[in-house]
């Protein structure tokens, strides 16, 4: 059993949507950003994403954009990146680590390289928002024989046509898109998102988790109740904008402020079903 | 990565969309369903009748066309060789060739039903094709554009808001073309009911590098038919600008399968292609995915795109067009650069030897022709795309040559 695996079923048992949180990796520096990774699990986190920074991030909104600028800025790179999920995985081999990006600086890694890699870094799976099923033979099909999960995205534009295509190669778990628009942009319909979610369940085994535009504790707690697990990135990217000092390097009380940002979020995801 | 030349040049894409391994569709899912709509919108338009009809009459009698092949005396005796021939697209409406494919696509955009037109610009070329098309069919439109160019362009800027659109001045990133582009799809995901996404040139996801190239070769068809008016013959050499590389693939692509016609796409080489500060992707960039295509870009070792330079805002693009990138790796054309200085150069030429203030985009392309053209045989032809007029760039080059206007 995966990581993933393993993770779902626990919550499953205990009656709990995951919570999935969502950083910059080297948001903004690698330390500063290592040291956030490595306190999300006690904080409630239950999966990591982790971003890998991209100049031109067409998926997303002004919060993720400046992270990932920032990152770049604080000389974040892809083997860096791959360095973090590797110090991670020395004192914590049990949450699971998804890699979330664009798949130019994949492919200017080296797609073998790259799947070999992380794998070896010990990340679960990866979520690459500009490859879609039509272009599954790049990275998703090697990626999934090396035992890595490919976590697709699914959207309000993915009819009932369309679904089977994107199941049909994802693995882990179902991401999906609660709005048509980019990270952080609006607040989703917790009625549509939850008959999207059915129908989406009636498709597969899968897990499905739900994010872009859950930025409250309410929110996450309303969108717990109906989908298994809840995604929060630019909410908590916001939080972590908002600890920096004016000048770019972090405030003293950055790791306590974004912390307790991530633990209302957290909390209000486990409890909503109680 | 030469590959063994194919029958025709001119059968891309595949139905993935891929010219070699160039193209492709690299979209999020949530635009995935919306660009297979257009291309199957595309393709029942393509085979109608009427559409082309439609196209063709605005084509004569909105934009002007066909527009003239024009024999450069003057520039001919001066650079000493080869005849040199200009097609005038600076002459059509909006004084630049990108009204070929925003007349195209807006009739399609149309007949899909779609209310409300977005689009990045450049230069603002572009811009002002679309917000005149959608004023002249009443659409609804928004245009995206760097902050940094909304400043440098002013004057197209007023154009465009004179003829009804709206403008974004886009200031994430590092605010040019590049961003305005990310902008414009971050738009599209948002509003995927009513709007229609017009792409300005041969770049994107498939389907649009075919589409633009389709409504684009009108150019190339027509100089071909000109010029066997003209000359009874083909010209020896084609020449024209390369930002993403649409004026070249309408005037390259009709004829890619006639191999004694030697194509060449200039490119703008800013400062120098061995400086930091150029636009030249083929020249200086390698493979690599942005906005929906694989094609060549100018990126660092890890994959970050670099910003472009150039003295002209129209070519100060990352990317290129995909099949420009295939046609580069099967040596069908050849990609030159030139500089800045070059490019001014060439402009102050073309003013005072024919008459024609052209675009620096097209500066271009002649500053290669007055490099090419001495050495060539007082008998052979030279054609070049004069695809944009300058009245544009006159405060740029007013600045450039140290002149207060």
């Amino acid at each position: 059993m995966s990581r993933i695996e393993k993770r779902f079923a626990a919550l499953k048992d205990k009656n709990q949507a995951a919570f999935v949180s969502f950083t910059m990796a080297g948001d903004p520096n690698y330390d500063t950003s290592l040291d956030l990774m490595k306190a999300l699990p006690k904080a409630g986190v239950d999966i990591i994403e982790l971003g890998m920074p991209f100049t031109d991030p067409m998926a997303d909104g002004p919060a993720i954009q400046l992270a990932g600028q920032r990152a770049i800025k604080g000389g974040q790179t892809l083997k860096k990146t791959l360095d973090m999920v590797t110090a991670f995985r020395k004192t914590d081999d049990e949450t699971p680590i998804v890699l979330m990006g664009y798949y130019n600086p994949i492919f200017i890694h080296g797609v073998e390289d790259f799947i070999a890699n992380a794998k070896a870094a010990g990340v679960d799976g990866l979520i690459v928002v500009d490859l879609p099923p039509e272009e599954d033979d790049e990275l998703c099909v090697p990626a999934r024989a090396a035992g890595l999960d490919f976590i697709r995205l699914a959207t309000p534009t993915t009819d009932e046509k369309r679904l089977p295509k994107v199941l049909e190669n994802t693995s882990g778990f179902v991401y999906y898109v609660s709005i048509t628009g980019i990270t952080g942009a609006a607040t989703p319909d917790e009625n549509a998102v939850g008959k999207a979610v059915a129908a989406i369940k009636e498709k597969t085994e899968l897990p499905v988790a739900v994010g872009f535009g859950v930025s409250t504790p309410e929110q996450a707690a309303e969108i717990a109740k109906v989908a298994d697990g809840v995604v929060v990135g630019s909410a908590i990217v916001r939080s972590m904008a908002d600890a920096l000092t004016v000048a770019g390097p972090p405030k003293k009380s950055f790791q306590k402020d974004v912390i307790s940002a991530v633990k209302k979020l957290a909390n209000a995801t486990k409890r909503a079903r109680k | 990565m030469t590959a063994h030349a194919p029958n025709s040049f001119r059968t891309g894409p595949d139905e993935k969309g891929r010219f070699g391994t160039f193209g492709g569709r690299f979209v999020a899912e949530t635009l995935m369903p919306l660009i297979l709509e257009l291309e199957t919108a595309y393709n029942e338009a393509k085979q109608e009748r009427s559409f082309k009809a439609e196209m063709e009459n605005l084509w004569r009698n909105y934009v002007g066309r066909p527009s003239p092949l024009y024999f450069a005396p003057r520039l001919t005796e001066h650079l000493g060789g080869a005849k040199i021939y200009l097609k005038r697209d600076e002459l059509n409406h909006t004084g630049a060739h990108k009204i070929n494919n925003v007349l195209g696509q807006i009739l399609l955009a149309r007949r899909m039903g779609k209310t409300r037109i977005i689009a990045e610009t450049g230069a603002g070329q572009h811009g002002v094709a679309t917000a005149t098309v959608c004023a002249k069919f009443g659409l609804k439109c928004v245009v995206y554009m760097g902050a940094t160019d909304v400043e440098r362009q002013k004057p197209n800027v007023f154009r465009m808001k004179l003829l009804g659109a709206e403008i974004v001045p886009v200031t994430s990133g590092r605010s040019t073309l590049k961003d305005a582009m990310n902008e414009a799809l971050r738009d599209w995901v948002t509003n995927v009911e009513d709007t229609f996404y017009c792409i300005g040139t041969v770049a994107g996801p498939h389907p649009y590098p075919a589409m633009v190239r389709d409504f684009q070769s009108v150019i190339g068809w027509e100089a071909k038919g000109q010029m066997k008016h003209a000359e009874g013959r083909l010209p020896d050499v084609l020449v024209a600008c390369i930002g993403g590389g649409s004026n070249a693939m309408g005037l390259f692509h009709p004829f890619l399968d006639d191999a004694d016609v030697r194509i060449i796409g200039v490119e703008a080489g800013g400062k120098g292609v061995d400086t930091e500060e150029h636009a030249a992707s083929l020249t200086g960039g390698r493979p690599g995915v942005l906005h929906g295509n694989r094609t060549y870009l100018l990126q660092d070792e890890d994959g970050q795109i670099k910003e472009a330079h150039s003295i002209s805002a129209g070519l100060d693009y990352p990317g290129i067009g995909p099949e420009h990138s295939w046609l580069k790796d099967m040596e069908r054309v050849e990609y030159v650069s030139v500089t800045d200085d070059e490019a001014l150069k060439a402009f102050t030429l073309c003013c005072e030897m024919e008459g024609i203030i052209p675009a620096l985009e097209p500066a271009h392309a002649l500053a290669h022709v007055a490099k090419i053209a001495p050495e060539m045989e007082k008998d052979q032809i030279l054609l070049l795309n004069m695809c944009g007029r300058g009245d544009k760039d006159i405060f740029t080059v007013a600045e450039a040559l140290g002149t207060e206007i």
